[in-house]
């Protein structure tokens, strides 16, 4: 619970009051709750999950229903001032595809995901040889939603190959600190990444 | 019949009759004089006025949406699954107003009543009209019941569409707005399964140009027809093989045109209950209002500049296996909300049941009514 505060709180901070806001994959709502009550921000969840979609709709959020696997076709370009992925991208079919769907439809593209990388991942599967298992990989390697994980270094890899221009990074450690030894080691201290891009230019 | 009435719901209602001598212009170009509207309500208007609802029918539906005009009725109203103390639209919460719309069959001024003027039914001469009029003349019934807002307006299918147009006519006029297996306007083929039915009843010798009532008769296999294709329409392939499959009535084929399989019979018997229920030249009109309806059509902008003017909070929900109005359509409805940056929320309910399936219970669904209507 706390982990996830920490994520949305930094986000939540980044987020100008006023401004329009996608968010993807928007679980029961709870960023867009705070973003509305606390920042005066509109817009909208999209969801997929049935329990999350009533949750959001108990809360009054906007949500609307959508695999995100069959893109933001429903969406103009730019038509927001950012389009938020926390904990999203690597549970998506085209997660490189989703990434440039996110920065066509928001001025400012938002992205949080665990890092694979992180020591206690690597120690899980290095030493002990299985899947990792941890607050942010809760699930077994059969139950999990995440299809396409990946490292920070792999994430920052993709944006330099598809020109995506990270202008503000965070990285948070085990104990969601995001200062002190991280700097030097976010991938093998990281264990959630948060990323603020935008379309890099030609 | 219910044996008793059960205890979530609405019970005993009885239907009630508004008259209207305000004239009431159309977009045809004729107007209405005077006009009756045939209406129920369930629930209590509280104090400040602002719990009432405004239910909106389809096609072949009525002022009759909950509970039983007698011990005697074999069903309840129309959407009795969804109205009721304790159900999604909660009659201890809300007060719900549902009246029969102008040129229906059901006791609302329409072709199968008296004109005063000539004292002879109106029949094919009862004007043509739009979803657009049926919005205004609820507008008429809204100010003589006297509520200022309507804490949300709600229909499906037809009915959704008279929800968009009130959203779009008196934007201030409603909080919310409960779009249900709804289309923006109607697709080539929409049309076409409606010119059918037309067809099938303009073309039945016992129409006599729409002034049967005159003739005693009533153009049945027209009418009969028409139903059957329409009921087709409501249903899903799924459904319909769930259903009937290629099941035969007498077990074995007879090589001849008499009804042969249950499919068969099932929709000769939905077509001829129809006609003892309902009224051609009406059929007639609602297929009409509906071919007509094009919310976006006056905006160089489309349906996004028409929905740019609403102020009332949407949500749009649409069912996997309905092909009469599909998901699709609905999110073209939930486009041009978000291109407006109107607030909507969407929800596509898994269903095999077809078009028909906004009547029908369903967990989910439910769950998204409570959910929403929590916050109305």
């Amino acid at each position: 619970m706390s982990l996830l505060r920490s994520d949305l709180t930094i986000i939540k901070d980044w987020i100008t009051p006023g401004s329009r806001v996608l968010d993807l994959g928007c679980g029961n709502g709870a960023l867009l709750q705070a973003l509305r009550d606390e920042r005066q921000v509109e817009g909208y969840g999209l969801e997929i999950n049935q329990k999350n979609i009533v949750s959001c709709l108990q809360s009054g959020i906007n949500v609307i229903q959508l695999d995100l696997d069959k893109g933001l076709d429903d969406f103009d370009d730019q038509a927001f001032d950012y389009v938020i992925m926390t904990q999203t991208l690597q549970a998506v079919h085209f997660p490189d595809h989703l990434l440039q769907e996110v920065l066509r439809v928001g001025k400012e593209g938002i992205v949080t995901f665990p890092n694979f990388a992180h020591w206690k991942n690597r120690i899980q599967i290095g030493l002990q040889g299985k899947m990792p298992v941890s607050r942010t990989l809760p699930a077994q390697w059969y139950e999990s939603n995440n299809i396409h994980l990946c490292t920070i270094k792999d994430f920052q890899q993709l944006c330099k190959l598809r020109n995506i221009k990270i202008q503000k990074k965070v990285v948070l450690d085990h104990l969601h600190r995001a200062s002190g030894p991280i700097t030097f080691l976010p991938n093998l201290l990281g264990q959630i990444a948060i990323y603020r891009c935008q379309r890099g230019g030609d | 019949m219910p044996k008793s009435i059960p205890a979530d719901s609405v019970g005993l209602v009885t239907p009630l009759t508004e008259h209207f001598d305000e004239p009431l212009e159309l977009v045809c170009g004729r107007t209405l004089p005077r006009f009756d509207l045939v209406y129920e309500t369930y629930g209590k208007l509280n104090a400040k006025r602002d719990n009432a609802l405004l239910f909106c029918h389809a096609l072949s539906g009525d002022h009759h949406a909950a509970g039983y005009h007698s011990m005697e009725d074999r069903k309840p109203g129309w959407w009795d699954n969804y109205i009721g103390p304790g159900k999604a639209f909660d009659t201890t919460r809300f007060f719900i107003v549902c009246p029969n719309n102008l040129g229906s069959c059901k006791g609302s001024t329409g072709p199968n009543t008296i004109n005063p003027e000539t004292e002879k039914f109106y029949g094919p001469d009862f004007p043509l009209f739009t979803v657009k009029d049926w919005v205004n003349s609820q507008k008429q019934l809204m100010d003589s019941i006297g509520i200022n807002q309507w804490a949300a307006v709600v229909g499906g299918s037809l009915g959704g569409m008279q929800v968009i147009q009130w959203a779009i006519d008196y934007p201030d006029k409603l909080r919310h707005a409960l779009v249900i297996a709804a289309a923006p306007r109607l697709s080539a083929q929409n049309i076409g399964f409606n010119e059918v039915a037309r067809q099938a009843i303009l073309s039945d010798p016992e129409f006599h140009g729409g002034h049967y009532y005159e003739h005693d008769v009533v153009p049945r296999r027209g009418l009969m027809l028409a139903r059957m294709l329409g009921h087709i329409t409501y249903l899903s392939d799924d459904a319909m093989r769930a259903q009937f499959g290629r099941d035969l009535q007498t077990g074995r084929l007879s090589y001849d045109f008499d009804v042969q399989f249950q499919v068969e019979s099932y929709l000769r018997y939905q077509g001829s209950s129809f006609v003892e229920r309902f009224d051609a030249n009406t059929y007639l009109l609602m297929t009409k209002a509906l071919d007509y309806f094009d919310p976006g059509a006056d905006f160089e902008n489309g349906l996004a500049e028409a929905l740019n003017r609403t102020e009332a909070k949407f949500l749009v929900v649409s069912f996997t296996s309905d092909w009469r109005f599909s998901p699709a359509r609905s999110k073209e409805i939930v486009k041009a909300l978000t291109d407006a940056q109107r607030q909507v929320s969407y929800a596509e309910v898994e269903s095999s049941e077809g078009h028909d399936a906004f009547l029908l219970p369903n967990g989910y669904y439910t769950d998204i009514l409570n959910a929403y209507m929590a916050g109305v």
